[in-house]
């Protein structure tokens, strides 16, 4: 009895979650009357404007990624060397991103740093660009930060420094060939989580006015009926692909570590 | 000499999360010229801003409520159901990337299932004559908003209490059951009043998940829907309320409410964290 209604209960929602998947899928195939088509993609793929955005969103992303990384797993590591009565604080601070809704920090950043202020980054468009890229890496600062201290936790970072440091590396040396190779993985999973989401983000592109995928799909959206679905079937299989990147590369440690 | 180490992340959080949010906070408090006032905060005292945040803290509780009641039913279902294990990997994945499908792609593929010629609306027109829309349902309103939350809210829910579920132990029920309780009693007196700090928690970060959210509801909605954190969009873009102090008192009131149920979940998951280790 229990265990049928556990089966209710689970299959219900799955249906709950693919039922939409599906609606999307048919809806997208559907433009043409007469039967299913790929009209819909060929048009989304073919809008000049969809490669443009498109290839900007991936641009920043690999941005905020590299960004990300260089400001995230020295700070990580150092704390967890030398500073470990820090960790609370800065995990506090990594996690204010999650608690703080998007569009107040963007409001934040339009009052703070326009044109008459000390940080004039508005005024120009690699100005904007930048607050813009800053303002991913906040966003992906608490899944960043997670991501890389867990892989931290794996290592022996005090051993590790001293080995390096007696062979005679300098700090640079450490974290470039002995830490960011010893979390490469977990430093992966974060740049990939990154990724998928900077690639569909609305608010802040929006509202700082750059061309983006997520308002380039917002504007699709309101104006045309089968390219939405299309668009909404690559983002999400954009999001599968990241996700499973995600459990490829966490597969790949367990086994390095296995050899060990 | 110590500190040099983490000096680049403070002074990145600074400028671009702290202080920004401070700059919120404290204009919220001034006027044009800078002078202390409460004139802003009060100015949220008129009918479409008080509307506003009341249909925003409805929809983020009942998306936060019925997410947390079915994301529960289905973790439970897997850990205690008897379910087989091979399906509970799978369902954590799913649901790690369901939880990041938030934003404006979330919103079509709710628009072609159950949008005014979506999948399930029309086949329930023509093959039960069933039409929704004469039934009262819109996609387009508060309800819908709801339901499409629920796709990223129901994922975020099992992702949390699985973990939770799976820290009860089976000597707890055997305890229970050696002292002769049923399983109801042992629900009831045992399992629930452990797992109520996390199920409280939880509630409260779906809460602010929900309240947060304005990609998936701009593009659902556009901007008919008078929601707290679109009616901030609205003001940014161009100043729709007359009164450029109040987007600043806008963005505090939601800064109070998201930071308030994020609060409620930290404390509360300290809590359970004592029993379920």
């Amino acid at each position: 009895m229990t265990r049928f209604i556990a089966w209710t209960v689970f299959l219900l929602g799955c249906l709950f979650f693919f039922l939409p998947l599906l609606g999307t899928a048919e809806f997208s195939l559907s433009m043409r009357r007469e039967g299913y088509t790929f009209d819909a993609y060929r048009s989304v793929l073919a809008n000049e404007n969809f490669r443009a955005t498109f290839g900007y969103s991936v641009v920043m992303a690999l941005m905020t990624i590299a960004v990300g990384v260089l400001l995230v797993v020295p700070t990580a590591y150092w704390v967890r060397l030398r500073l470990p009565h820090l960790r609370p604080v800065v995990e506090f601070i990594t996690l204010l991103p999650l608690v703080i809704p998007p569009i107040v920090i963007v409001f934040g950043y339009i009052r703070l740093y326009n044109t008459s202020s000390f940080l004039p980054l508005t005024g120009s468009t690699t100005g904007t660009n930048i607050l813009l890229l800053f303002g991913y890496v906040v966003l992906a600062l608490p899944y960043m930060y997670r991501a890389v201290d867990t892989g931290l936790r794996t290592i022996d970072v005090g051993t590790l420094t001293e080995a390096a440091q007696s062979l005679g590396a300098g700090w640079v040396t450490i974290l470039a060939r002995v830490i960011l190779p010893n979390v490469l993985v977990a430093v992966m999973s974060g740049a990939f989580l990154t990724f998928a989401i900077v690639i569909g983000e609305f608010v802040l592109a929006a509202l700082l006015n750059r061309p983006a995928f997520g308002p380039f799909m917002q504007l699709i959206g309101a104006n045309r009926a089968y390219e939405p679905s299309a668009l909404a079937v690559i983002a999400f299989a954009i999001t599968w692909i990241c996700m499973g990147l995600i459990s490829l590369v966490s597969r790949f440690t367990r086994h390095t570590r296995a050899e060990r | 000499m110590r500190w040099l180490g983490v000096l680049p992340f403070l002074l990145f959080v600074g400028l671009f999360l702290l202080l920004p949010t401070m700059h919120v906070v404290v204009g919220a408090f001034r006027t044009a010229d800078g002078a202390f006032t409460f004139d802003n905060v009060l100015a949220l005292n008129q009918a479409s801003i008080i509307n506003a945040y009341w249909l925003s803290l409805r929809v983020s509780f009942f998306s936060a409520m019925l997410g947390c009641a079915i994301g529960f039913a289905m973790a439970a279902a897997i850990v205690f159901g008897g379910l087989p294990r091979a399906i509970r990997s799978p369902l954590l994945t799913f649901s790690g990337v369901a939880s990041n499908f938030a934003g404006v792609p979330l919103a079509f593929a709710f628009i072609a299932t159950l949008g005014p010629v979506g999948l399930i609306t029309v086949w329930l027109r023509t093959e039960f004559g069933i039409n929704l829309r004469a039934m009262g349902f819109n996609l387009l309103s508060a309800q819908g908003l709801i339901i499409t939350y629920l796709f990223f809210q129901i994922p975020l829910m099992i992702l949390i209490i699985t973990p939770a579920l799976e820290g009860m132990k089976r000597e707890w029920r055997e305890a229970a059951s050696v002292l002769g309780a049923s399983g109801l009693q042992y629900w009831r007196m045992v399992a629930l009043p452990i797992l109520f700090p996390s199920l409280l928690g939880t509630l409260a970060l779906l809460f602010a998940n929900a309240f947060g959210a304005v990609a998936t509801a701009i593009a659902l909605t556009g901007s008919s829907l008078n929601l707290a954190p679109i009616l901030l969009f609205a003001q940014i873009r161009g100043d729709v309320l007359g009164n450029p102090g109040l987007g600043y008192a806008l963005a505090l009131g939601m800064i109070v409410i998201t930071g308030a149920a994020n609060t409620v979940y930290i404390v509360l998951r300290t809590r359970s964290e004592r029993w379920l280790k």
